[in-house]
């Protein structure tokens, strides 16, 4: 299936091509950045390696064949690696989580930990107004579906790995990437889970 | 009166889907009124003029690409091809390299602080201010027919969508779809000229956030920060790049900055 889509998008690169000046493949932008990049405090280069996501959804504008798409959200399903026990931690440490966006950047103290930057495109709780529009309304997300072992995994996998579920999500993948404790994605399922979360009121 | 009357119908023929959008619009038209950056251009007009570095220059033989001092309408033609160093370059990477040349800076002097913030504004900011109001009413006119120009802008459009980075982003994700926000900032698609005019047409700008003047290539390195790439070199081909593709996309925008931001 790879091999056939790759055949398909060299063909139509050849269709393409004697427009003016060739674009660059992805990989001449790859070596571009690598050349123009330099590692600062905890942002090192290692962070412009694309992993096969990044590639294939960089190579398809987000939009990879399905088959395709299946088969590699299987393996970043793969990547998922669940706590024995309840995945409900505490929502109150949740909602801080949701509610800061630092973390990761390369100014910032790789010692504290980061936030999840939830608000940045998810609207959550009524308490908060100041809520982005990329992602999907989180408004009362336990009241109306629940919070039973099924919904605490997928809202924790979903957490630790966007992509498990839809490969090209605009979501980071904060388990995946180191970027969230196990503790943390815990509190921030209960945060969107526990019937006394503000965001179930 | 009569505009008053003609104000409220339009409010209300425009109804509360464009109330929040209003309100971002009367924000940004106040803090533009009560804006410093007349300050800015001042400034920068003397650090224009001042002789510094070894060879102890002013800048104010620097050639923007309309010949050596030529200021009017010069921001408004960059990013373009220099024959001199054989590549494109945007208003600050000439500016540097006038710094190198003309007053004979080392890079590393004349980078030793490219952004600097509310309490001391970089020299780079100061510059880049006086050098682009000199071009205010001029149409954005950025070079588009030399090859180097060319590819500059294919770089910088395909950069504007890779996936890269800790958290898996592209310029894309934040600028691809109309009417999203983060937090309540609006994110206008960058791809559409319909939003790249009016932005780019105000670049730089003084910062209500900051407190201070930002540049165009603060923007695009501060985009890659959030993005949780490394540092993209000042002046780099890539973000030159990244500034081609933008300013080509806003062609034909008359402009009218340096402007004042949220």
């Amino acid at each position: 299936m790879t091999k056939k889509w790759i055949l398909v998008a060299g063909f139509a690169a050849l269709v393409v091509s004697p427009l003016a000046i060739a674009e660059p493949s992805d990989r001449e932008v790859q070596q571009a950045m690598k050349r123009d990049f330099r590692a600062k405090g905890q942002a090192g280069m290692d962070r412009l390696d694309q992993d096969s996501v990044q590639r294939i959804c960089t190579a398809t504008n987000n939009k990879p064949p399905a088959a395709l798409a299946k088969q590699l959200e299987a393996d970043q399903m793969k990547t998922i690696v669940y706590p024995s026990g309840s995945l409900m931690g505490n929502w109150k440490e949740g909602a801080k989580i949701a509610w800061g966006g630092r973390g990761m950047q390369w100014h910032e103290d790789p010692k504290k930990p980061a936030d999840g930057g939830c608000y940045n495109c998810h609207e959550i709780s009524p308490q908060r107004t100041s809520a982005g529009t990329i992602g999907s309304t989180l408004r009362a997300f336990g009241k109306t579906r629940g919070n039973g072992i099924e919904m605490q995994r997928y809202v924790y996998g979903k957490i630790y790995n966007a992509k498990a579920y839809n490969l090209c999500s605009d979501m980071p993948r904060f388990g995946h990437t180191g970027s969230l404790t196990e503790q943390q994605m815990k509190d921030v399922t209960a945060y969107l889970l526990d019937p006394n979360s503000p965001v179930n009121k | 009166m009569r505009a008053i009357a003609f104000s409220a119908v339009l409010a209300l023929a425009l109804g509360s889907a464009h109330a929040q959008q209003s309100q971002f619009a009367d924000y940004q038209k106040k803090t533009a009124e009560a804006s410093p950056v007349e300050l800015f251009e001042l400034v920068g007009e003397d650090l224009w003029k001042k002789k510094q570095g070894p060879k102890s220059a002013s800048l104010e033989q620097c050639d923007l690409g309309k010949g050596p001092g030529v200021l009017k309408g010069a921001y408004a033609a960059l990013p373009r091809y220099f024959k001199d160093v054989d590549q494109v370059m945007d208003t600050e990477s000439r500016i540097l390299h006038c710094m190198m040349t003309l007053q004979g800076r080392s890079r590393e002097e004349a980078l030793k602080r490219p952004f600097g913030n509310a309490n001391q504004p970089s020299e780079m900011e100061y510059l880049s201010a006086y050098v682009a109001g000199q071009s205010r009413g001029f149409k954005l006119n950025p070079g588009t027919r030399h090859p180097k120009e060319k590819t500059s802008y294919e770089l910088g459009k395909k950069l504007f969508t890779v996936r890269t980075g800790l958290w898996d982003f592209s310029c894309t994700s934040c600028h691809g779809t109309e009417g999203k926000r983060i937090r309540m900032s609006e994110l206008p698609v960058l791809s559409d000229p319909k939003a790249a005019r009016p932005l780019m047409a105000t670049w730089p700008a003084y910062r209500v956030s900051n407190s201070t003047f930002k540049t165009m290539q603060w923007r695009i390195n501060n985009c890659y920060r959030q993005m949780r790439t490394p540092e993209p070199v000042f002046g780099s081909e890539t973000v030159n790049a990244m500034n081609m593709y933008l300013t080509v996309t806003a062609k034909g925008a008359v402009y009218r900055g340096p402007g004042t931001k949220r």
